[in-house]
């Protein structure tokens, strides 16, 4: 298009090749045109501002976890957060494992109200705080300055091994570090064999996993195979203890891989 | 499940990211980028976080959230894929040495703001 406005309008893009598509550009317009009259001028268009945070939701979760972490470390501790859905065998795996374990111990109980956990497995002889999160609107989790607040209740000076009892529940536990050296979860043979897959996070964040409930296999239909396929399938090299709380069969291989654990941790320590 | 938990924590750092010199900007977008494996369900977290950010800076910001998939590397044969369903064994190789390289994260990008 021939004319003294043709450098102010953008070029046509031209069906029948001549202007080649690829190659034709659209010059920019001007902030302001005239064709023989004012038009409105920038002063009334919205400034847009796009400013860059880049930050983690949970960075002051994560923050208050890496705290807990080095503090734990100073003490020489090994912190094992213990994650399941309700009514799995937790608190019972628990009892049986203060009571044979032979390391010295205590324990961070999260509900969301009742202290009865605590309360059982305080008759461990085992120093227990229990966290109650319905104080702060009934949280489905423990959470990183949670722990770091209830282990000020504790003597850190005399411990080796403290266990994180957390809140039943499969899903939000996994998303928030605590300042945990590893963590478990918990299942049980009356759950359903398919319960990895139907929560992939839980168990891609965990270091093992407690089959529990295994006194009950000759009444029920449970696949065990298949449970632990699907363990694996979502988290390949994961170690299975196949246990019952009730019978404290399985419990050898399991109280080994803690003791392991602790004692690797004091090792690392003593050589830093 | 604690979506209003998550909300009040991105508004936090939203309304911290506002330059100070700009204290009486509207924001009009926050951008989120929330990974697949993430327990975090979008509706509900919008939901929350309209709840949250009444009469604030932030009131009527839309949140703006990128899924990201969950993206898996073989440590064995270096494949790289995009994991669709409940399997993290090596799509090629099928060892069971995988690294996760992406869709746990649930990081604020960047917030979008207007000056009227």
């Amino acid at each position: 298009m021939a004319g003294p406005e043709s450098d102010l309008l953008p070029q046509l893009i031209l069906p029948d090749g001549v202007c080649n598509p690829v190659r034709n550009v659209c010059k920019p317009l001007p902030a302001v045109k005239t064709y023989g009259c004012q038009v409105a001028k920038n002063s009334e268009r919205k400034i847009e501002m796009e400013i860059k945070v880049v930050r983690k939701v949970l960075d002051v979760n994560d923050t208050m976890a890496a705290q807990n972490r080095k503090m734990f470390a100073e003490k020489n501790i090994f912190v094992l957060n213990v994650m399941s859905s309700p009514g799995s065998g937790k608190t019972t795996i628990l009892e049986k494992t203060l009571a044979r374990a032979e390391i010295k111990s205590a324990v961070i109980v999260g509900d969301i109200c009742t202290t009865n956990d605590a309360d059982r497995l305080a008759g461990t002889g085992v120093p227990v705080v229990q966290v109650n999160t319905d104080e702060f609107g009934g949280d489905c989790h423990l959470a990183a300055h949670v722990i770091g607040n209830a282990a000020a209740n504790l003597d850190l000076d005399a411990i080796d091994l403290l266990i994180v009892e957390n809140v039943g529940n499969l899903v939000c536990p996994a998303e928030f570090d605590i300042g945990e050296d590893a963590r478990v979860v918990v299942l049980s043979v009356t759950e359903g064999e398919d319960k990895p897959l139907k929560y992939p996070l839980m168990f891609r964040v965990c270091n093992a996993a407690l089959l529990n409930k295994t006194d009950l296999l000759p009444y029920l239909d449970y696949d065990k195979e298949m449970a632990v396929r699907y363990i694996h399938q979502i988290q390949p090299e994961m170690p299975v203890f196949e246990v019952s709380a009730k019978t404290e069969e399985g419990f050898d291989p399991w109280l080994e891989w803690l003791r392991n654990c602790v004692r690797q941790k004091l090792v690392k320590q003593n050589a830093n | 499940m604690h979506e209003m938990g998550i909300a009040m924590q991105v508004a936090e750092i939203a309304t911290a990211s506002i330059p100070d010199n700009m204290k009486d900007v509207r924001v009009e977008k926050v951008n989120l980028k929330v990974g697949r494996l993430a327990a975090v369900v979008p509706a509900s977290l919008r939901f929350c976080f309209e709840i949250i950010t009444k009469d604030t800076a932030l009131s009527g910001a839309e949140l703006h959230i990128e899924e990201i998939p969950v993206v898996a590397r073989c440590r064995e044969c270096d494949t790289e894929w995009t994991i669709a369903g409940p399997v993290f064994t090596c799509e090629r190789c099928k060892s069971g040495s995988v690294e996760i390289l992406s869709g746990q994260e649930l990081n604020i990008e960047s917030i979008e703001i207007a000056d009227e």
